[in-house]
């Protein structure tokens, strides 16, 4: 499957590789730098590369290429998730998977490859499976490791390997046992010109943190677990209980990790929590342009909206913006040609706006499109589905939890049309 | 070694990225000092003795060979280290072993033995990633050893190993093809492996080495699709891709009569092999009426329903791959009604990163021209956003125009219209031609769509006209009489646009249509002719085009144009243009030479064309199996497996039979359906049943020896019956197995009203209990985790449980035997009687069956008594072994399976006696049955393998085995306390076969009696670490002492020991090699709480031992 793995930084630079089979020349590489050149942005890169012997397989993930050779047929899907895995992984080591931080660490990189796949095709990529046979790096253990010899690789077979629970190691021990939930639900939204919804989605995750002593078994159920439209699993979720009796019945693993990811059908009314009201010119012949945007909630169930952040990339022939807002700061980055405002949190009695004037390059035509709002938020404390989680029940061990419920909402691709 | 020489050499290694290593050239060692000087280092650490230098030293190299650099030179120095003791210094070692082993194939060998001493470590980590490493390293040499290395490891007893050596299947057939044959037989064994952690890496071996040996899967494919959700990710994905092959080739077409009904409605599909399919059907349909009308009313096999039963939850994965590989297999395997649900799925994908999108949008686009009514509740899902990139967005776009109808075209023109506005212009572009295609497909838009496109021929932007130039000449001549205006407004653009795929297409328009601008057409021709020689090749071609057909129709106006034109293009540089230019004027002047074609020039330039269709380019891409690389590619890609086509027929089904008729499945079908879900996860029941697996038998067999001295004549027919099914198979599979046992609750309840309502009542609290709970996980989790030896069970009830029928076979012989013998029952009526009431409520449990010889452990008898019978029965075994009857009481273990025996098949059990000749020795008791026509001869066995420490005395040669007829052994092995397995080969005169026998844990002690006191005295001196002490829930059936005791001793060859309380039950038993003491307490609670207590010298034996009497007493 898997032939060899091929990291590239943003300079064009391969800086690791890895090889499972017999070793493929790195120049296999030149295919995709010819790709990547001939693609404006690096997200346009195709993902698969056919080249006379090979396919180069390949993900971008912080600002890093990863790429995979392979010689025959496979399920590119197969390759991609495997790849994003990997960066999972190593965002789980290390806490953040830069190329210094690969570097840093390219032992471990390399133990944890080794693992990961055998002849190319995927082994272990369980986190908690791979953090018994290889220990993330601490500078705690790195200065023990140094003073006493002792290793980062575990002798004895994780247990996970070997059972049902393959996400649960075996002799976990809290003094504290706690099991916090988040409920972060997001908005992908379109709004058109005129403010109406073209289409609006809600996508939400339950993201867990789990510190339990022993093998807890837990249930969550929902007070109206029917708005979920569509969902997918942590692989510890018992389906048929869900089918059965829309309860949430599992094992879990150790620590963090993403119990459900539902889907809230479009079908149902979403509430659009903000309201933008925009008038952005330009004028044929003049200079200059107008922008002029203002802000503010819509449905928010009383809550306070935060965290707003606008951006819009404005047409190529502007030159500079001048802007004054009312609250927050702006820039504008005249190469990208990015405008950011960063509002904070809006207050319904003095709404947020960004007023001003745009100046075009002299001579230049007015452009002919307008640039889309991309807006950012938080509302905290609320499920914007209006999903509630019913209770959470702990079995199969004594010891009281400590649990916790924590409801967030967020603007994902949350997009205005101007 | 100092810290600044290793900064030093650091620097050293990066100063030279990209040089060539001078290294290794000892000649150049003068000069490049410094290179040289670096690698000493490293070679006087990993000389060194302290493993923190090594590993030092190894962690450096790791990171050159990391970096890309070349590190060979330090080849036998790192190969020194393979059998260093520190396990992090010894994987990189590994590591780097594997990098450059191809290089220095010679010093490679050098470790080699290393591997072969590591295959035989306790510790499966190790034996399994000894073998991981051997078959990395690509040494043609070794080829032998591999193959070797790998058929052990296939049988080893440990998954996780058995899991490695599919692994290492495909490396081995990569590195020696030849090889092919064997391996075949090994992912032949391994696919009959029941462990999820086993069948996806197998499945990938059979993937990579015999794809094409497809009937290698009909025995496992039931088992596959159950064990499927267990499985982890990535084997699901590789599985669901070869059982989609599979359907393909062994069921019929679920869509098959569906495609004939809807032969009216089918316009709205154009994908061409629906069409195919229905012509197709159209000619079965004239040629065989009768048959059609027959096979009308389609019914889906079993099977092929049972794949997509048991697919369907795995929609819900978190792993986009194994989603994709679920909606391939449903848009390939499914009837139409049901492919619907994947849309769901799929579309939740477009939520993932960008490359999934990318590959996901790229299947949805191939599926939506097939289906389109699949999508469409989900057309906004596609709706393309300014932040998405390019590349998505092109797809997006594909998507929505093939979703494109009717109904919808106005929303999505519309979505259409701000995407023209886009910054993106390739994006544009696409949307520009994404409208085009509406236009030609959806017929009352295409008014609208080529106003709007006029429209575009104004836009500031030329590549937005460019392309809609050329939408427009598409679209116009699909009606150009009804367009001429548009035809004067593009001829106008003609001094404006540069592009010139656009301007070749004004100048064909122009042409094509000169009749309807009469004059303009030469207006246009005199500015052509004006630039011809900057044009551009396209553009050129296209200007001979338009002088020729104007020559046609407006010679007078045009003729000198023409030839002017013709002339240019004479001296062109291209060779391409004086071709046409010549070909040209000799069809169109009329010359002496010009023969009868230029008579008919005119119709052949101006000819009505065909107007062309727009169609997608994902159409037809669905004869790749989708999700796959080739589909994404639209091209073949190597080790490609072509999807078959459905046969015309149905291949026979009863192929994929493994126990039971087609009959009884059918009947049940249903039933047993609903039992799979409740049942507790496959591979878990096998372990946690391992221990009573031939239980089962046992049970039968007290059916049976009940039916003959009980009155139910029906009862013991059906049951001779069924095992005689069973023994028509090889393998029994689970949930069968649970079948035949509620049958047999069943019958027992009929024998048995009294205790209907009981036994009915907890059965209903079973099913329940199970249906909603899944229970196993946590289940098995316990079980599982508890000790990593769990495996051992686990591939020992795969034995047992493959054995299944032979051990039912065996139950009718005892049947008859215990007919013939009816005066050996009384012995034991009482114990009996119990333990059918057991059997009534839970069938999974342990039933020592009634035999007519005495079993040796027994708690009820006092433990001289036991010593005394024990006595006696040693001598029996000893010197006339076929006395011994195969003792029912004991679980038998399949030692030689009767397929591969061909037609011999052994089986063992722990007879739980001493061992004579050595008292250091379980006796282990070996039944062997000649099922061949021919006879046997010369039995005995050969080439012991063993751990060490471990002894083996053999049993004596048997000379003769007659077809038909069944002797027994006796043979000792010293397991010297450990439940390693002893391998020998047993020999015939015409065969050998590798075999091994592995005891439970508890099979490793043999009782002694103690008194309370000394009990207690013995147990206060093993306290602390050996001190083993689990709380439990006993089993509902298992809360008097009496069932305690029993389930304590047939999981362990233990006597109790008495005592006052009756709270407690004790057991003593000594080890039998070591004689450290084996002492086992239950004390039991309010309620079923129960505390299990073990006190053992050999903490390992204390900790299996716990774990298999908590599984005895919990289930």
């Amino acid at each position: 499957m898997i032939h060899s793995l091929f990291l590239v930084n943003a300079s064009g630079d391969i800086f690791l590789e890895k090889h499972w089979k017999s070793v493929v020349s790195r120049s296999v590489c030149d295919y995709f730098f010819e790709a990547q050149e001939r693609a404006t942005e690096p997200e346009n890169v195709p993902p698969v590369i056919p080249t006379p012997h090979h396919y180069l397989i390949s993900v971008l993930r912080h600002r890093i290429f990863f790429v995979a050779v392979i010689q025959s047929e496979v399920p590119p899907l197969f390759v991609i998730e495997f790849l994003h895995r990997v960066v999972d992984t190593f965002q789980d080591y290390f806490g953040v998977c830069t190329e210094a931080a690969i570097k840093d660490n390219v032992v471990v990189v390399y133990e944890l490859l080794e693992e990961m796949l055998d002849n190319g095709f995927p082994l272990a990529t369980e986190s908690n499976i791979l953090k018994e046979l290889i220990k993330p790096p601490t500078i705690l253990r790195t200065m023990v490791n140094t003073i006493t010899g002792s290793t980062n690789v575990g002798e004895q077979l994780p247990t996970g390997q070997l059972s049902v629970v393959p996400w649960r190691r075996t002799g976990v021990k809290y003094t504290n046992n706690e099991a916090y939930f988040d409920v972060v639900e997001e908005i992908d939204a379109i709004i058109d010109k005129s403010g109406s919804t073209i289409t609006a989605e809600i996508q939400g995750v339950i993201d867990a943190c789990v510190k339990l002593t022993g093998m807890p078994d837990l249930t969550l159920s929902f007070m109206n677990p029917r708005l979920l439209d569509d969902v997918s699993f942590h692989p510890c979720v018992r389906f048929k209980r869900w089918e059965a009796e829309r309860i949430l019945s599992f094992i879990p693993p150790d620590g963090n990790f993403r119990l459900l990811s539902y889907h809230v059908s479009s079908q149902n009314l979403v509430a659009i929590p903000v309201y933008v009201k925009h008038n952005i010119t330009f004028r044929e012949g003049s200079s200059q342009g107008r922008f002029d945007l203002t802000l503010g909630p819509k449905q928010t169930m009383g809550k306070a909206v935060e965290a707003v952040l606008v951006s819009s990339q404005l047409p190529r022939g502007v030159l500079n913006a001048n802007l004054n807002a009312s609250q927050g700061t702006y820039t504008f980055d005249p190469v990208t040609k990015m405008l950011s405002w960063d509002v904070g949190k809006i207050n319904p009695q003095k709404l947020p706006s960004l007023k001003g004037t745009m100046s075009l390059q002299a001579g230049a035509s007015k452009p002919d499109e307008n640039p889309t709002i991309n807006i950012q938020l938080k509302i905290q404390q609320m499920a914007i589905s209006g999903l509630k989680v019913n209770r959470l029940d702990m079995y199969g061990e004594k010891y009281k939890p400590f649990k916790g419920i924590k409801y967030m909402t967020k603007a994902g691709k949350f997009q205005v049309r101007t | 070694m100092s810290a600044s020489s290793a900064f030093n050499d650091e620097k050293g290694g990066s100063s030279s990225v990209g040089e060539p290593e001078y290294g290794h050239d000892p000649a150049s060692g003068g000069i490049f000092s410094s290179d040289y000087k670096r690698h000493d280092d490293l070679k006087e650490m990993l000389d060194s003795n302290k493993d923190s230098l090594k590993l030092e030293a190894m962690k450096r190299i790791v990171a050159m060979v990391a970096r890309g650099k070349n590190a060979s030179d330090l080849f036998p120095a790192v190969v020194k280290n393979v059998a260093c003791k520190n396990i992090e210094v010894k994987k990189l070692v590994y590591v780097y072993l594997v990098r450059y082993a191809e290089e220095q194939q010679d010093l490679a060998l050098l470790s080699i033995s290393t591997f072969q001493r590591g295959l035989k470590d306790p510790n499966q980590l190790i034996r399994a990633s000894a073998l991981r490493v051997l078959s990395s390293i690509r040494v043609t040499i070794i080829v032998p050893i591999m193959m070797l290395a790998i058929k052990e490891a296939a049988s080893d007893m440990s998954p996780y190993v058995r899991k490695t050596a599919a692994h290492a299947i495909p490396k081995l057939y990569s590195l020696d093809p030849e090889q092919k044959d064997q391996l075949i037989e090994v992912i032949e064994k391994l696919l009959a492996d029941k462990t999820t952690l086993v069948a996806g890496s197998v499945v990938m071996a059979f993937e990579e080495v015999c794809p094409e040996r497809i009937d290698l899967i009909h025995k496992n494919y039931r088992k596959l699709c159950n064990l499927l959700i267990d499985v982890e990710e990535w084997g699901q994905v590789v599985i669901i891709n070869m059982l989609t092959r599979y359907a393909r080739t062994q069921f019929l077409n679920p869509n098959i009569n569906e495609s004939l009904l809807e032969e009216g409605g089918e316009k709205t599909f154009y994908g061409s092999e629906e069409d195919e399919d229905e012509d197709d059907e159209d000619k079965d349909k004239k040629a065989e009426v009768a048959t059609m009308a027959k096979r009308k009313p389609y019914v889906m096999d079993p099977d092929h329903r049972l794949l997509l039963r048991n697919t369907k939850p795995l929609l819900q994965s978190r792993n986009a791959a194994v989603v994709m590989a679920v909606a391939q297999l449903y848009f390939h395997l499914a009837p139409k009604a049901e492919v619907g649900v994947i849309a769901k799925a799929l579309v939740r994908l477009l939520r993932s990163h960008s490359e999934v999108q990318y590959v996901v949008l790229q299947n949805v686009a191939t599926m939506t021209i097939k289906r389109r009514g699949m999508f469409e509740p989900y057309l906004k899902s596609f709706y393309i956003r300014s932040t998405d990139p390019t590349q998505i967005k092109v797809l997006k776009l594909e998507v929505l125009t093939n979703l494109a109808n009717e109904t919808n075209i106005s929303t999505i023109l519309r979505e259409f219209q701000t995407y023209i506005k886009s910054m993106d212009k390739d994006f544009v572009a696409a949307t520009i031609q994404a409208i085009g295609r509406c236009a030609t497909n959806i017929g009352e838009v295409r008014d609208t769509c080529l106003n709007g496109l006029v429209q575009l021929l104004s836009n500031r932007d030329e590549l937005v006209v460019a392309e809609s130039v050329v939408v427009i000449k598409k679209l116009l001549q699909m009606q150009p009489e009804k367009h001429s205006d548009i035809i004067k407004h593009m001829a106008k653009l003609i001094d404006n646009i540069q592009v010139p795929m656009a301007r070749a297409s004004i100048l064909w328009l122009i042409g094509e249509y000169c009749e309807h601008v009469p004059k303009i057409s030469p207006d246009v021709l005199r500015k052509m002719a004006k630039s011809f020689t900057n044009e551009e090749d396209i553009v050129k071609l296209q200007i001979i085009n338009l002088a020729a057909k104007l020559y046609l129709t407006n010679s007078k106006q045009t003729k000198l144009l023409t030839q002017y034109v013709l002339n240019l293009a004479k001296y062109d540089q291209n060779y391409d243009i004086r071709d046409r230019a010549r070909f040209i004027r000799q069809l169109i002047v009329p010359t002496e030479k010009s023969g009868a074609l230029s008579k008919y020039a005119k119709k052949l330039f101006l000819a009505l064309k065909p107007a062309p269709v727009l169609e997608s380019p994902f159409k037809d891409r669905d004869h790749f199996q989708l999700g796959s690389l080739s589909h994404l590619l639209n091209a073949k890609a190597g080790g490609y497996q072509e999807l078959p086509d459905w046969p015309e027929a149905a291949p026979d089904p009863s192929v994929r039979n493994v126990e039971v008729p087609e009959w009884t499945k059918c009947s049940s079908r249903e039933k047993r359906k609903e039992k799979k879900v409740e049942k507790p996860f496959y591979s878990d029941s096998e372990g946690e049943s391992g221990p009573t697996e031939s239980a089962d038998s046992e049970s039968d067999s007290a059916n049976g020896s009940e039916s003959v001295s009980g009155s139910e004549v029906s009862g013991s027919g059906s049951e001779s019956e069924e095992s005689e099914e069973g023994s028509e198979s090889e393998e029994e599979e689970e949930e069968e197995d649970e079948e035949k046992d509620k049958k047999k609750k069943k019958k027992e309840l009929k024998k048995k009203p009294v205790q209907e309502s009981e036994s009915e009542q907890s059965s209903e609290e079973e099913e329940e209990e199970r249906k909603h709970e899944r229970k196993s996980k946590p289940r098995k989790s316990d079980s599982e985790t508890e000790s990593g030896d769990e495996e051992e069970s686990e591939s020992e009830s795969s034995q047992s449980e493959s054995d299944e029928s032979e051990s039912e076979a065996e139950v009718k012989k005892k049947k008859k035997a215990a007919q013939s013998k009816p005066p050996a029952k009384p012995v034991k009526t009482d114990g009996k009687k119990e333990k059918k009431e057991m059997s009534l409520l839970d069938l999974d449990d342990f039933e020592p069956a009634p035999s007519p010889q005495v079993t040796p452990v027994n708690s009820f008898l006092s433990s001289s008594l036991v010593t005394d019978l024990e006595g006696l029965s040693l001598s029996d075994s000893v010197l006339s072994p076929a006395t011994i009857a195969p003792s029912s009481a004991l679980k038998s273990y399949e030692l030689l399976h009767r397929i591969t025996g061909e037609g011999l098949s052994v089986e063992y059990c722990f007879s739980r006696q001493p061992f004579s000749p050595d008292a250091n020795m379980v006796a282990v008791q070996i039944q062997f049955t000649n099922n061949a026509t021919s006879d046997t001869k010369n039995l005995h066995m050969e080439d012991v393998k063993l751990q060490s420490g471990m002894r083996v005395k053999e049993f004596p040669e048997i000379e003769l085995l007659p077809a038909g007829e069944t002797t027994t052994a006796v043979m000792g092995i010293d397991f010297c306390d450990s439940t390693q397995a002893a391998n020998f080969q047993l020999c015939t005169h015409t065969r050998k076969f590798f075999v091994s026998i592995q005891p439970p844990v508890g099979e490793l002690m043999r009782p002694i009696f103690l008194t309370e006191n000394e009990f207690k005295k013995e147990q206060g001196q093993l306290m602390g670490m050996n001190e083993i002490t689990e709380r439990l829930t006993l089993d509902v059936k298992c809360r008097n002492e009496h069932t305690i005791v029993q389930r304590v001793t047939t999981a362990a060859n233990l006597s109790r020991v008495p005592c006052g309380s009756d709270k407690e039950c004790r057991f003593a038993g000594r080890t039998v090699t070591s004689s450290s003491l084996v002492l086992v307490t239950v004390a039991t609670k309010e309620e079923g709480a129960a505390q299990l207590t073990v006190n053992c010298e050999k903490m390992v034996i204390g900790t299996m031992l716990v774990k298999d009497i908590l599984q005895a007493l919990t289930q």
